[in-house]
């Protein structure tokens, strides 16, 4: 076990290699892979039930893994044969509950991972005075855990996790318990912890837009397996499949007769794809609302112009700063564009789109 | 690079790993499991092994008595009537208390679940000095009937009574658990349909609630089957046996010379009980199921100008029940002499100087039991906290049977335990050759193994209620299994600890029914000592010794109240 203060690197990277989760008949995690470098912030990412939350009780040791291998700085935590208990991975966890030991003070929660490395006396209160400081909580060394609000004990949490200098930090969902005004607070002192700390984050997540603001790099998992592994630009530009695209972001998904699978439709490539024949309309193009441009309906719809076509305005949403508009297209499908003013509903608008992403077809 | 610590995991299907302190806690699991099995294994073998000789086996010549069947009956008479009782009072208490809006309901509840702790010697020492030629109550007031009439008491409706009394705090919890669990928009939906107070009762409350009441009244009919001090007291004066009395008195008499018939009549005694908790355990998952929405609060029924007649009603049983019973036990307590009546001259302490002041058997009496509740408590409370962290572990069927396993001490009648464990250590135990027979060690494990579930249950409850993620946190920051045990798990669960061993203590203390039939001369415990007073005539030495333990009872019970807020739901047996 590492010493506190000895020259172990403060972060490790993590290579995770085919490691497989089974609990009986189903398979919650299936030959997942990834490397997360030293110092990155990692976001897990997916629905309910699709794995993340087992692949980070793997990482951290409360479960065992059936196949592969979890390594951190060639060092084999586990694999089919091997299993490094939890109490000697050095890592630290926030837990959705923050799991802040009742009967403790908030000092004593955030100094126990050091207070177990045999630290002391002055070093040990200095130790804890910093972790707090760090919060910016450290006026509330003396109270208990139930007497601090929901972003406080979220807080003293993090600072239990930084005080003893873990390789790899796992956040479990440390914001589903938390109201809206809150989640921004928090997501910003993540931000910070993770810029002051480096240490390697984990981050388990449901929340697309909360992975998003914070990871470097996304781990997107669909029914135990990996879908996509990539920074946030990336999933948001160029999404593999169609069940990606919906997931993260907005924007609306149509059948063309151009391009294929990971290459970018320019507008008039689109535009053209776009006007043909429904049978041979056979690729799924992803459209994100802020490449739709809208004017005001040419005067007779029946000649529509090159580049432009004719839509219905089927519904439209006031979202402050902007209106969302839903719009029918002459196949029939629809589109999700933005809009500064807001049309009148069932009127005829033209409609220009600039770019679109070719998708995988789902499996 | 090799890696740096590598722990072999054979087992990769479940996400424990192998080590030293897995064992240790699973051996020490098997090791109570089989303890906890062995007396009721020994009864078994004890009471079948003889079968083929036929006719000349004891379990053929048992159930070929006449005194068999007679005690059969006289058992199911009197524990069907105490039922009948106990679900009146019972269902009458659960249903004003939880549903309508009577006023002091904290201390009726107290009151009401006051005589389930009461030692039932002493209930029915209590309620022998109200009625009766001699009771000093009457002879106060001048009211006693006169010399030579009889004491109602000493009969079958006596016993019946005394025994519904006791058990219709077992009716009134399991009801109320059922009602609370009731959700309020069952009844918010079916008031808003249109119902009345009176179809909301026939229309939902009954109807979801009826298999809390069966579970109840089966409780109280097995406790009631069991029931030693209250048949002993008032039935064998009368010559009127049921079961436990029956095996008692043929000890008493026979010895160890009968111990395979008795064996064979609590084989009876046993199948009958344990028949009437899987019966009750059934039922009272059933009223468990899937009722969604708020639930545990109570539903504050207006009672509009029936409040105060309806909250009057309620006290005035209390004053029959409970409140009569006891004074009459402090008059008799206070007298020289039975039938004499109290008043300013005769009012004395001597009984109670007899009882704290002497160095006799009183005081030996005393003295074994306080040891004897005191140790059990204290040893049941360190086996509890390492047998339920394991028992947590374990896959939820097979925490069931281990569950199952334990509980079959408690569940038996006491006569029953008290004769297995006779039979189990009659002779010196070997290799070491020890004889326990005859000594206070053999109340001592028969105490360990009666109470064991009594301490584990809340501890077990407690952890249940813990959030896992308190121990993974401790386990990330690098304790070990037994560190995270004691600076986590162990402070956490405490309340829940100290209410067991108080529970422990409060039951063992003032035990009978296995001391009974256990205890031998220097070695009697507080339970014995009442009944052989009252047997010997010193009624006011007896009713003096309870009073004390009546105190010692209300103010346990009342520690046990405050620590409450602290517990998790259902561990004080008082409160639901």
């Amino acid at each position: 076990m590492a010493e506190l203060g000895m020259a172990v690197p403060s972060s490790a990277g993590l290579s995770i290699d085919r490691v497989t989760k089974r609990f009986g008949e189903q398979t919650a995690v299936d030959a997942l892979s990834l490397t997360i470098n030293p110092g990155e912030f990692v976001a897990l990412l997916g629905p309910s039930g699709c794995g993340k939350t087992t692949m980070l009780r793997m990482l951290a040791g409360f479960e065992t893994i059936n196949d592969g291998t979890i390594q951190l700085a060639n060092r084999t935590l586990a694999s089919a044969d091997t299993h490094v208990p939890p109490e000697q991975r050095n890592m630290a966890m926030v837990f959705q509950s923050y799991a802040l030991w009742p009967h403790m003070s908030v000092a004593d929660n955030v100094g126990y991972p050091v207070k177990l490395r045999g630290l002391r006396g002055a070093a040990y209160h200095q130790k804890v005075q910093q972790a707090l400081a760090l919060v910016e909580l450290d006026a509330y060394a003396d109270r208990m855990p139930q007497a601090l609000s929901g972003g406080q004990r979220q807080r003293v949490a993090l600072a239990r996790c930084l005080v003893s200098d873990p390789s790899v930090v796992l956040l479990d969902e440390p914001l589903a318990n938390l109201d809206r005004h809150l989640r921004a607070t928090m997501e910003h002192s993540f931000r910070d912890f993770h810029r002051r700390t480096g240490a390697t984050l984990v981050y388990v997540t449901h929340d697309q837009t909360e992975a998003m603001a914070l990871a470097d790099k996304i781990a997107v998992m669909k029914a135990g397996k990996l879908v996509q592994w990539g920074a946030p630009e990336t999933l948001y530009r160029q999404p593999r499949t169609a069940w990606v695209a919906g997931f993260i972001g907005q924007g609306s998904q149509l059948r063309v007769a151009a391009g294929h699978p990971g290459k970018l439709l320019e507008g008039a490539a689109l535009m053209r794809g776009l006007n043909t024949i429904k049978s041979e309309r056979t690729q799924s193009v992803l459209v994100r609302p802020e490449h739709i441009q809208i004017s005001a309906a040419p005067a007779s719809s029946a000649t529509p112009i090159h580049n432009q076509l004719a839509a219905q305005v089927e519904n439209v949403i006031f979202r402050g700063e902007r209106y969302e508009l839903s719009l029918r297209l002459p196949s029939g499908e629809i589109l999700l564009a933005y809009h500064h003013t807001a049309p009148d509903l069932g009127s005829q608008v033209a409609v220009d789109l600039q770019q679109g992403w070719c998708l995988e077809p789902e499996q | 690079m090799t890696p740096a610590l590598n722990y072999d995991n054979k087992d990769g299907s479940d996400n424990k790993y192998g080590s030293q302190h897995r064992w240790l806690l699973s051996s020490l699991l098997i090791a109570i499991v089989l303890l906890s099995l062995a007396p009721s294994l020994r009864l078994l073998f004890e009471a079948l092994s003889d079968l083929t000789q036929g006719r000349q086996s004891p379990l053929w010549q048992v159930l070929n008595s006449a005194s068999t069947w007679r005690a059969l009956w006289h058992s199911l008479y009197t524990s069907g009537l105490g039922m009948l009782i106990a679900l009146i009072l019972g269902s009458l208490f659960a249903f004003a208390i939880t549903l309508t809006n009577v006023r002091g309901k904290a201390w009726l509840v107290f009151c009401f679940m006051l005589p389930m702790m009461i030692p039932p010697q002493v209930t029915a020492l209590s309620w022998l000095q109200l009625f009766g030629p001699a009771s000093p109550l009457l002879k106060s007031i001048g009211m006693a009937p006169p010399l030579g009439s009889p004491q109602p008491l000493y009969s079958a409706e006596g016993i019946a009574l005394l025994l519904g009394i006791q058990s219709a705090p077992l009716v009134f919890l399991a009801l109320r658990t059922s009602l609370l669990s009731l959700p309020q928009e069952l009844i918010e939906a079916a008031r808003i349909s249109g119902a009345k107070q009176t179809q909301v009762w026939g229309h939902i409350i009954l109807p979801v609630t009826r298999s809390g009441l069966i579970a109840g009244g089966a409780m109280a009919f097995i406790s009631s089957l069991g029931n030693f001090g209250i048949p002993a007291m008032l039935g064998i004066p009368a010559g009127y046996y049921v079961l436990p009395t029956l095996i008692y008195q043929r000890m008493a008499n026979f010895g160890t010379g009968v111990l395979a018939e008795m064996a064979a009549l609590s084989l009876l005694i046993g199948l009958l009980a344990l028949a009437g908790v899987a019966l009750q355990q059934q039922l009272m998952n059933r009223s468990r199921f899937g009722l969604g929405g708020h639930s545990g609060r109570s539903h504050d029924f207006t009672l509009g100008s029936w409040r105060s007649l309806v909250t009057a009603t309620l006290v005035g049983i209390l004053l029959i029940i409970l409140v009569a019973p006891l004074l009459a036990l402090i008059i008799s307590s206070l007298v020289p002499a039975m039938g004499v009546p109290l008043n300013a001259e005769t009012a004395t302490l001597n009984a109670y100087a007899e009882v704290m002041g002497r160095q006799g058997a009183t005081w030996r009496a005393v003295n074994n039991s306080l040891w004897l509740a005191g140790s059990a408590a204290v040893v049941l409370m360190l086996l509890s906290l390492p047998l339920a962290y394991r028992l947590q572990r374990l896959p939820e069927r097979w925490r069931g049977v281990v569950l199952s396993a334990i509980e079959i001490p408690y569940a038996l009648p006491g006569v029953v335990l008290a004769i297995a464990c006779i039979l189990l250590f009659v002779r010196p135990l070997p290799i070491i050759n020890v004889a326990l027979y005859g000594t206070l060690g053999l109340i001592f494990i028969a105490y360990l193994a009666r109470f064991l579930v009594v301490c584990v249950k809340p501890v077990a409850a407690s952890l249940a209620q813990l959030d896992p993620s308190l121990e993974e946190a401790a386990q990330l920051a690098g304790a070990g299994p037994w560190r995270r045990l004691g600076s986590i798990i162990l402070p956490l669960v405490a309340p829940a600890l100290f209410a067991g061993g108080l529970l422990v203590f409060l039951l063992a203390v003032n035990e009978l029914t296995v001391s009974a039939l256990l205890w031998s001369a220097g070695n009697e415990t507080l339970g014995v000592l009442i009944f052989n007073l009252d047997e010997g005539g010193e009624s006011v030495l007896a009713s003096a010794v309870s009073v004390l333990v009546v105190i010692m009872v209300a103010s346990l019970m009342l520690t046990l109240s405050l620590l409450a807020p602290r517990l998790p739901k259902g561990v004080i047996p008082w409160q639901s």
